[in-house]
């Protein structure tokens, strides 16, 4: 489908913070202080499972500059993200579940005072047996993280099961089954997070650097005992999430307390350390693919299982878990599923929601064995790709209803970027290329927890001067969402972006959106934004409309000009006509809601992986090989993404850039390590390593435009799909440049080494010469 | 404790500085320059980067102390009164921005460069930029920012 053309919408525009962040003017969370304003600091666990016998405070409380110190007693009440795994408290009660795990905290004068306090503080524990490995995990009854868990430490089982599975391995030519693993990663966002409270006159006001300020603004009700009109939160600029901010950590409740509790406000400012500690990114996950296919390459039946290490506590895991087997009935059409998978406990900090969540490392495995069996088969695996893909306007066999799709386009775009028929399997021997799909939802259909409201609001109001306002609760966190909302706002209204201005992520003056998760913001804040802007543009119309005696129908809005019959002569403009509006009967303002459609089907489950939309993407490696080494150095990699249609190129293009950055580097080189014992083997940056500028190739985009009848002006995700086929894409490409497979993530030199020793043994591979 | 005399975008500063203080610290909390990020205080972030006498520095592995005399510039140093700095139009042009708060570190290490040179290569940008990280952009709009803003110094 080819898109209208548009006067805002596709063109490349500049942030409208852009300017404030490169003068040094944005005001992170750390950025900002009040007159009286404590530092808190938090004492954390060092034992990985310990019975806390006694916390004595006396010391700290007696040493001078000190003014509170909190315990967990204080704050009994649980938490977390999900309504189903409530299982946290602010800092720890009874017992401690990970090293790092907080468990008392002080606010003092300044930083010094406030570490010198920690010192002070007494914690007697009494240490338990620890497990660090989920499938001893699942099966040891004898050591309980949680004592809610009914058969050993298994959080959840999910089994699922659509369609004829047994005939269609029966029916298939060719049945292979195989085990992956990949291991935990984390955010790594570069600010750290920061929590800044103010309790004044019975109101409680925090600043923090949250990617959900609504589920936050309920978590500090229920937490705190305080109703939800006597809390305020506000986002402040968010120095990147990734989902890593996404769910209410333990620094905002405390902050806020010590607050309350002293009448002073208090700031919280996470170490690099506890960043990585507080973690809730990518699950690591033992996975097993079972794939049957016909002679021709066609799908016939696919049997996933897995096996998800949830850290300690429940996190987003409940919906990880479902998300891993769900969204692996797309991008290829699997005619017969079945889905088993356990999240469990084990004594590490909690896994969560990573960009791309859920369905990155299952991606992995799949993309992985669908080339395994067109090897085994001798079919091209871009043909085999193709072959497979899901079609626009489809239902899944999950129930998953696909509305735009071109993921055909986007295998074929990479596969001609990158010279796909002319050099796959026809490179010199450690040279080669390799390719992935992928998709991912826009935004969950459901809330995570059930309420009949729209799950963005958008409020725009007009000043005499021309200007609008639009108030969301979205939080922008670096993605560009209120730039987002001005090109829509501008678009709708017919008038430039820079006439408007953008309120945002702060819950007394901005109308609820569910939060930055899910790739949801620009399909749903979007749509929201769309029809609050056709609200108002309608009521300046309108009374235009009433002044000209015109038909309001023949009116539009144009570059700030309203157009029309009969008002050549003299030209109205956009701020004309809101005083004209105005002056009717008080401010101009417009309202939209968004919610989602009624989707899915109706198993237990079937709430997880529906979506309004979904964005489809294919990714293209060249990688070069070290045949002495094992080294692998991605020379391009090419990242196509169904996007729908692209508001701002520029921001669209960043996400898929950094997105396909985050997956080069899981592949390459993160891996969330926790060592025997509990200790995390990777605290700092210099240990746990993000791709640098040198570690990089110039990736390069191609955004695809499907063009979605429910998204605005056409528009789906691309912040998080795009993630998901950079893991598979390079490691196909190393099978294509040496001949091994790599069955673990991240991938190593000494792995590589092993396999192609391994593989020499075997047979005698050519060297240097082009492979048949 | 330590009287210190300094230069901080321009402007004389003075005042008394303990032995342990960092430069981050000083320009942060003493003198309220919150465009300095402090991303781990460990230097492997690089969102701390000023310039020392027009060198790139982590500001958090400097001890205050040993600034005595010299010149630092800041990020709120960088755009004069008419409007931003040519690598700062280039980074707002092309997208090199999302969340912003590697931001900072990157104008002023990449100012640094193409005052030595205006027109380095795609992978001379990357080497120079390699102590600063992003986490939001994979460093590609990053690139072609430095690489346009050279075009604006006499080659």
């Amino acid at each position: 489908m080819k898109r209208e053309p548009r006067r805002w919408v596709g063109r490349p525009l500049r942030r409208l913070d852009g300017a404030t962040k490169l003068r040094g003017d944005a005001l992170f969370t750390d950025d900002l202080r009040l007159p009286g304003m404590l530092v808190g600091k938090m004492l954390r666990s060092p034992h990985a499972h310990a019975r806390i016998l006694s916390i004595d405070t006396a010391n700290a409380e007696a040493l001078a500059g000190v003014k509170a110190v909190a315990v967990g007693e204080e704050m009994p009440v649980r938490y977390g993200i999900l309504p189903r795994a409530e299982d946290e408290t602010a800092l720890a009660v009874g017992k401690v579940r990970y090293v790092g795990e907080p468990v008392a905290a002080v606010a003092a004068i300044d930083e010094a005072t406030a570490l010198a306090a920690l010192d002070l503080i007494d914690v007697r524990y009494d240490p338990l047996p620890a497990i660090f490995d989920p499938r001893e995990a699942m099966t040891r009854e004898d050591v309980k993280i949680h004592a809610e868990t009914k058969v050993a430490n298994i959080e959840r089982q999910a089994s699922l099961l659509f369609g004829d599975v047994e005939g269609g391995f029966a029916a298939a030519d060719h049945v292979r089954e195989d085990t992956f693993f990949k291991a935990a990663a984390t955010h790594a966002p570069i600010e750290t997070h920061a929590a800044l409270a103010q309790y004044s006159g019975g109101k409680l006001t925090l600043w923090s650097s949250t990617q959900v300020p609504h589920y936050l603004h309920r978590a500090l009700a229920k937490v705190l005992e305080l109703p939800m009109e006597r809390i305020r939160v506000i986002k402040p600029f968010l120095g990147g999430g990734f989902g890593g901010k996404g769910e209410p950590f333990s620094l905002e409740f405390v902050a806020s307390h010590l607050a309350r509790k002293t009448g002073r406000p208090v700031k919280i400012v996470h170490t690099r350390e506890e960043v990585f500690l507080s973690h809730r990114g990518r699950h690591p996950m033992h996975m097993t693919v079972k794939l049957g296919v016909k002679a021709d390459g066609t799908i016939t039946a696919l049997h996933f299982r897995n096996i998800l290490d949830g850290g300690c506590y429940g996190s987003y895991g409940l919906v990880t878990l479902y998300y891993s087997g769900q969204l692996l009935t797309c991008p290829y059409v699997i005619p017969a599923y079945r889905f088993d998978g356990f999240r469990v406990h084990t004594n590490k900090p909690p896994s969560g929601a990573q960009r791309g969540h859920g369905g990155v490392s299952p991606r992995y495995a799949i993309d992985v064995q669908l080339d395994r069996v067109a090897e085994d088969l001798g079919i091209d695996p871009l043909e085999i790709r193709l072959r497979n893909a899901v079609q626009p306007d489809s239902v899944t066999v999950n129930d998953l209803r696909i509305t735009s799709c071109a993921f055909s386009e986007c295998l074929e775009q990479v596969g001609s970027a990158i010279s796909w028929k002319e050099r796959r399997g026809k490179l010199p021997r450690g040279r080669g290329v390799g390719m992935a799909g992928g998709c991912y939802l826009s935004g969950a259909g459901k809330a995570i927890y059930f309420n009949p409201m729209p799950h963005s609001s958008v409020r725009i109001t007009a000043d005499r001067g021309g200007g609008v306002t639009v108030f969301s609760g979205a939080a922008d966190i670096g993605q560009g969402s209120d730039t987002m909302l001005a090109v829509v706002a501008a678009e709708t209204l017919g008038i430039a972006p820079s006439m408007v201005t953008v309120v945002s992520a702060d819950t007394d003056t901005t109308p609820v959106d569910l939060g930055t998760y899910s790739s949801r913001v620009t399909f749903m804040a979007g749509n929201a934004c769309l029809e609050a802007a056709t609200q108002l543009r309608d009521v300046l119309l309108a009374a235009v409309a009433e002044e000209l005696e015109v038909h309001v129908d023949t009116l539009e809005i144009r570059d700030g000009v309203i157009d029309g019959p009969g008002i050549d002569a003299d030209p109205l403009t956009f701020a004309d006509a809101i005083v004209l509006a105005e002056s009717r009967g008080g401010p101009v303002n417009g309202v939209g809601g968004y919610t989602p459609p009624e989707l899915g089907g109706s198993y237990r489950g079937a709430g997880v992986g529906p979506s309004a939309a979904y964005s489809f993407s294919a990714h293209a490696a060249e990688v070069e090989v070290d045949l002495e080494t094992g080294h692998v150095e991605v020379v391009r990699l090419i990242a196509s993404h169904d996007l729908g249609v692209a508001l701002n190129p520029l921001a669209a293009e960043g996400q898929v850039e950094g997105g396909a950055s985050m997956g080069l580097g899981e592949t390459l080189m993160e891996d969330y390590e926790v060592l025997e014992g509990g200790q995390l083997a990777c605290p700092s940056l210099l240990e746990y390593r993000i791709p640098t500028a040198v570690d990089l190739p110039d990736l390069e985009t191609i955004l695809v435009e499907s063009v979605d009848p429910e998204g605005p002006y056409g528009a789906k995700e691309c912040g998080e799909g795009s993630v998901h086929p950079t893991i598979p894409a390079v490691v196909n490409a190393v099978y294509d440049a040496v001949g091994v497979w790599l069955h673990e993530v991240p991938i190593s030199p000494e792995t590589i080494l092993a396999l192609m020793k391994k593989d020499q043994t075997r047979r005698v591979a050519p060297r240097g010469a082009t492979r048949p | 404790m330590k009287l210190l005399r300094l230069t901080v975008n321009g402007d004389p500063v003075e005042l008394g500085v303990r032995d342990e203080e960092t430069l981050l610290q000083v320009l942060r909390e003493r003198l309220g320059l919150t465009g300095t990020k402090q991303g781990c205080d460990l230097g492997d972030c690089g969102s701390c980067t000023v310039l020392l006498d027009g060198e790139p520095v982590l500001s958090c592995l400097v001890l205050a102390a040993t600034v005595e005399g010299r010149s630092v510039e800041t990020i709120e140093g960088v755009a004069g009164a008419d409007g931003l700095h040519p690598v700062q139009e280039a980074f707002d042009e092309v997208g090199a921005v999302q969340c912003g708060f590697c931001t900072p570190g990157m104008v002023l290490a990449s100012k640094a460069l193409l005052e030595k040179d205006p027109r380095p290569s795609r992978s001379e940008i990357r080497r120079a930029l390699s102590g600063n990280l992003c986490r939001c952009t994979g460093y590609v709009k990053i690139v072609d920012a430095v690489e346009r803003a050279g075009k604006a110094y006499p080659a």
